[in-house]
C-alpha cells in the first residue's frame, strides 16, 4: 500500500470508521500452534525479516513479544505464529478470525543484517537456517526474502515429533533444501538439529558460510556450540522477557561478547558465538513462579466458564 | 470560617494515613476542600508585580487564578489556568513548586509561601468534578501537524496547536497515551483514571487525534510523516532509556531498572490481580538513586509488601527528589542508607540476587553540578543483604528517532539539539522536553512543548500564508 493510501486509511481509522488489528484469518498449524493474519497496514508496510512485534490480546493482557512470520503489504496484514503455552498465549488462542486484538505494535528490533548487505556478495554465500519448533515462523520470512532475490538457502526444521513440524510446505517453496528432524524419529531424520548439522557437514560434504538459528534458547545454545566447531558464523534471534520492546525497561538485557545489550533494540539477532546463553536461560526463567500461578488461574477460569482449551 | 487568617501559615491539607496507605495504591494527598482552598487562597497578597509568576515555566497568571479561588469562583479559576496549561491537575500534583513558583512567593520570606500547587490542583479537580469544559478552539486552518509522543511535552504542544485551529495527530509508541504520566509516575501520586485520562479526553475534545501503537523510527519515519501530508513534526519522545551502573552482577535475576519496575506496576497494572503482567518484589529491596523516580520505585515496592532501602551515594541534603516525596517515603517506613554505593551485586547459585557489596562514601569538593562529590572511603566495603535491586539512576533519550531521521542532529548524550524556540537541524521538525534536555520535569517539558507550538505556528504561517 502506498503512503498516500495508508494516510487515507488512517484518516478513516481516526474517524472511527475502520478498526485496526482485526484477525483476518486463523489457522491451526499443529497442536497448540496457530497462525493469525492481522490487519495492521503500517506494520505490514515497514516489517523486515528479523524483526518482531508485540501483541496485547485484551484490556488486562500483557505485552507479548511475538515473531513475524509473514507480511502482505497489499492486504495490509501481518502473520504471527503463536504457541499457546502460558496463560497469555492461551488466552490469545481463544481469539478467532473476525475478532480484534487490542494492540499490535511493531515492527520492533533491527532487521536481519543480510537485508542491508550487497546482494551480489550475498548471492555468493551459502546459508544454512536452523529452525526449532515455532522458530520456523521467524525463519520463514528470512528465507523468503532471500528467495525473492534469487538466493537459495538450506533449512533444517526440527521439532519433538512429526505433528509439531510447522510451515514445511511453505518453506519448501522458498528454500533450497529443506531437512526435517524429529527428536523421536517419527518424521525425517531421527535426532536433534545439532546432529543434523554434523551430518550435513561431515557426511554429506556440505559447506556453509553462514548459519542462522532460531528456536528455543537451549536449542540455539547447542547449535552455537556445534557451529563453533566448524567456525561457522552463526546468528541467533533471542526471545528474552520484555515489557515495552522499545528500549525502555531493560528487562531483555543479554550479555553479548561481555557487553550488556538490550535484545529489543540492539537485537533480537546477535552473533550466537558471543551470547552468554547460560545467563540468558536463567533470565528467561525469572517470572516462572508468577507464570505458573497465572496459568493455574487461567485454567480455573476456563473450567468455570467452560472455555475450550 | 475562621475570623482571621494567619497570613504566614499554610492551610494544612489532608493526607491518607501512612499506616493505611502502604497497603494501597490510592492517592496519598487528598486535596483541599472548598473552604480550605478559599482560606489558603486568601493568604495570597495578589502582588502587582508577582514574583511567583516568573518562576513558572508556563507563566501561569498565578495571582489571577488564586484570586478567583479566594472569591469562591472556582470555575473562573479553572478557565484562567486553561489559558496557560493543558495539564493543571497533573502539574498541581507533580510540579516541584518548592523550586519554582512557591520558591519566589513573597510570603516565603517570613513564613510559608502560598500553596500554589495545591490550589492549582484544587481548581483543576473542581472543574473536572463539576463537568466544566475548558479551552476554546479556533476554526480549523487546514494545516496538519504530527506530534511524536503523548507525554507532557507532546500533550502540551498538541493542545496549544489544536486551540489555534491546527489538525493535530499524536503518535504514541505505547498502548496508552500519557507517556511518563502513565508508565512512570505511580497511581498514589497521580491517579490515572481520575486525573490523567480526563486530561487526555480533554485533548481529544479539542480535536487532537491520538494513534497509539506507532513507534516513530520503526512503524513510520519522520520522512514518511511529511509524505503523509503533515507540514510540521514535533518530537516529544522523552528520555526513556534506563541507565545501569556497569558493575558486576547487574544482569542477575532480581535486578531491575526503575523503568521496568514502574512500567510493570503503573502501565501494566501488575499490582492488580486481574491483570496478566507479573511483577517481582522480594522481601528486602534496595533502590539505588535519590531522585523522584527512586522515591516512586521505593514507595511502590513498599506497597507491594517489601522492606525498602534507598541507597544513595551522597547525603540526604543532596537528594534530587522533592522534599515532599522524601517526607512521604520516610512516613511510609522507607529506610534511607546515605553515603552508600554498591560496587558489585552478588548472586546465588541459581542466578538470583542475594546481596550487594557496598562501600561507604564521604563528600569531597563540589563537582560540575555544584554538589559535593562523593568519594569512596578506602577499605569500607561491606555486604548488604537484599534480594531485589532497583536501579533508579536516571534515563537518557531513545536514539530510535534520531537514528532514522537524516539530518537530525543530537549531542553526545543523545539529546536532540534545538534552538531556544525548539527548532531542530531539520526544517519543519521541532523538539522539546526530555528528548532535548535529558531527564527533567513534567513542567519543563510542558514549557518546551508550549514554546515549540508557537514556533510551529510561526513556521507554518510564514511558509504557507504569505
Amino acid at each position: 500500500m502506498i503512503i498516500k493510501e495508508l494516510s487515507n486509511y488512517y484518516q478513516n481509522f481516526n474517524k472511527g470508521e475502520v478498526q485496526l488489528f482485526k484477525i483476518v484469518r486463523k489457522e491451526i498449524l499443529a497442536p497448540n500452534i496457530f497462525s493469525m493474519d492481522v490487519l495492521a497496514p503500517r506494520v505490514a508496510a515497514s516489517a523486515k525479516p528479523g524483526q518482531f512485534l508485540i501483541v496485547i490480546a485484551d484490556e488486562k493482557g500483557e505485552r507479548i513479544p511475538l515473531t513475524i512470520c509473514d507480511y502482505d503489504t497489499e492486504e495490509g496484514t501481518v502473520q504471527i505464529v503463536v504457541q499457546a503455552a502460558g496463560s497469555s498465549t492461551r488466552r490469545l488462542a481463544e481469539f478467532e478470525a473476525g475478532d480484534y486484538l487490542k494492540d499490535f505494535v511493531g515492527p520492533l528490533g533491527v532487521p536481519s543484517k543480510f537485508v542491508n548487505e550487497d546482494i551480489e556478495e550475498l548471492k555468493k554465500k551459502r546459508m544454512l537456517f536452523v529452525a526449532g519448533g515455532v522458530g520456523a515462523a521467524p525463519v520463514y520470512p528470512q528465507v523468503k526474502w532471500l528467495h525473492e532475490r534469487g538466493i537459495k538457502a538450506d533449512v533444517i526444521i526440527g521439532a519433538k515429533t512429526k505433528e509439531l513440524i510447522i510451515l514445511e510446505d511453505k518453506m519448501r517453496e522458498v528454500a533450497g533444501n529443506v531437512y526435517v528432524c524429529t527428536d523421536d524419529g517419527s518424521y525425517g531424520f531421527h535426532g536433534m538439529v545439532t546432529n543434523y548439522i554434523d551430518e550435513l557437514i561431515n557426511n554429506q560434504g556440505k559447506q556453509y558460510d553462514e548459519c542462522v538459528a532460531i528456536g528455543p534458547m537451549i536449542m540455539m545454545k547447542f547449535v552455537c556450540l556445534t557451529t563453533k566447531k566448524y567456525n561457522l558464523p552463526t546468528t541467533v534471534s533471542l526471545n528474552p522477557i520484555m515489557v515495552d520492546g522499545t528500549g525502555m525497561c531493560g528487562a531483555c538485557r543479554v550479555t553479548v561478547g561481555g557487553e550488556t545489550k538490550f535484545a529489543c533494540v540492539h537485537g533480537p539477532e546477535f552473533d550466537g558465538h558471543l551470547v552468554d546463553f547460560d545467563e540468558a536461560l536463567k533470565r528467561q526463567a525469572q517470572y516462572r513462579d508468577e507464570e505458573k500461578k497465572n496459568l493455574e488461574t487461567y485454567e480455573c477460569r476456563c473450567k468455570a466458564e467452560g472455555v475450550r482449551k | 470560617m475562621a475570623a482571621a487568617i494567619d497570613r504566614f501559615k499554610r492551610t494544612p491539607i489532608a493526607e491518607q494515613d501512612p499506616e493505611e496507605r502502604i497497603h494501597n495504591f490510592d492517592e496519598v494527598c487528598l486535596g483541599y476542600t472548598e473552604e480550605e482552598a478559599m482560606r489558603e487562597a486568601q493568604r495570597c497578597l495578589n502582588c502587582k508585580n508577582p514574583s511567583c509568576r516568573p518562576g513558572c515555566p508556563v507563566s501561569i497568571d498565578i495571582p489571577r487564578f488564586i484570586k478567583h479561588i479566594a472569591d469562591g469562583d472556582f470555575e473562573e479559576a479553572a478557565h484562567v489556568l486553561a489559558e496557560f496549561t493543558a495539564l493543571p491537575a497533573v502539574c498541581g500534583r507533580v510540579c516541584p513548586q518548592e523550586n519554582q513558583c512557591e520558591k519566589t512567593c513573597v510570603l516565603g520570606k517570613k513564613g510559608d509561601p502560598v500553596a500554589i500547587g495545591k490550589l492549582e490542583r484544587f481548581a483543576a479537580d473542581w472543574a473536572r468534578e463539576h463537568g466544566i469544559k475548558v479551552g476554546k478552539v479556533k476554526p480549523s486552518n487546514g494545516h496538519r501537524v504530527a506530534i511524536v509522543g503523548s507525554g507532557p511535552a507532546g500533550i502540551t504542544c498538541a493542545g496549544e496547536l489544536a486551540k489555534e485551529g491546527y489538525e493535530v495527530t499524536i503518535f504514541e509508541a505505547l498502548h496508552e497515551p500519557g507517556g511518563v504520566l502513565v508508565y512512570g509516575i505511580p497511581e498514589f501520586r497521580l491517579p490515572k483514571d481520575k486525573v490523567v485520562k480526563p486530561e487526555i479526553e480533554n485533548l481529544k475534545r479539542l480535536g487532537v487525534k491520538i494513534e497509539t501503537d506507532v513507534i516513530v523510527g520503526k512503524t513510520i519515519t519522520i520522512d514518511q510523516m511529511f509524505e503523509e501530508g503533515f507540514e510540521a513534526v514535533f518530537i516529544g519522545s522523552g528520555a526513556g532509556l534506563p541507565k545501569f551502573m556497569g558493575i558486576p552482577g547487574e544482569n542477575l535475576n532480581g535486578v531491575f531498572s526503575a523503568n521496568e519496575f514502574l512500567t510493570r506496576n503503573n502501565l501494566m497494572k501488575a499490582y492488580r490481580d486481574d491483570y496478566e503482567t507479573p511483577i517481582k518484589v522480594g522481601k528486602k529491596v534496595a533502590v539505588i538513586g535519590g531522585g523522584n523516580v527512586a522515591m516512586d520505585a521505593a514507595r511502590t515496592a513498599r506497597r507491594l509488601g517489601a522492606e525498602v532501602h534507598i541507597v544513595y551515594r551522597r547525603t540526604e541534603k543532596e537528594l534530587p527528589a522533592r522534599v515532599e516525596e522524601v517526607h512521604h517515603a520516610k512516613e511510609e517506613g522507607i529506610i534511607f542508607d546515605m553515603l552508600t554505593n554498591p560496587i558489585e551485586i552478588i548472586g546465588d547459585e541459581n542466578g538470583w540476587v542475594k546481596a550487594m557489596k557496598c562501600v561507604r562514601m564521604e563528600l569531597g569538593e563540589p563537582d560540575a553540578s555544584g554538589r559535593r562529590r562523593p568519594i569512596e572511603i578506602k577499605g569500607s566495603d561491606f555486604i548488604f543483604e537484599v534480594d531485589t535491586v532497583i536501579m533508579a539512576l536516571g534515563t537518557t533519550p531513545n536514539p530510535l528517532i534520531a537514528s532514522t531521521t537524516d539530518g537530525l542532529k543530537t549531542n553526545n548524550h543523545g539529546c536532540i539539539i534545538t534552538d531556544e524556540m525548539g527548532r531542530t537541524s531539520r526544517e519543519g521538525v521541532f523538539a522539546g522536553g526530555d528528548a532535548v534536555t535529558g531527564a527533567a520535569t513534567v513542567i519543563l517539558a510542558m514549557g518546551a512543548g508550549k514554546q515549540a507550538a508557537k514556533a510551529i505556528d510561526e513556521y507554518i504561517k510564514n511558509k504557507y500564508n504569505k
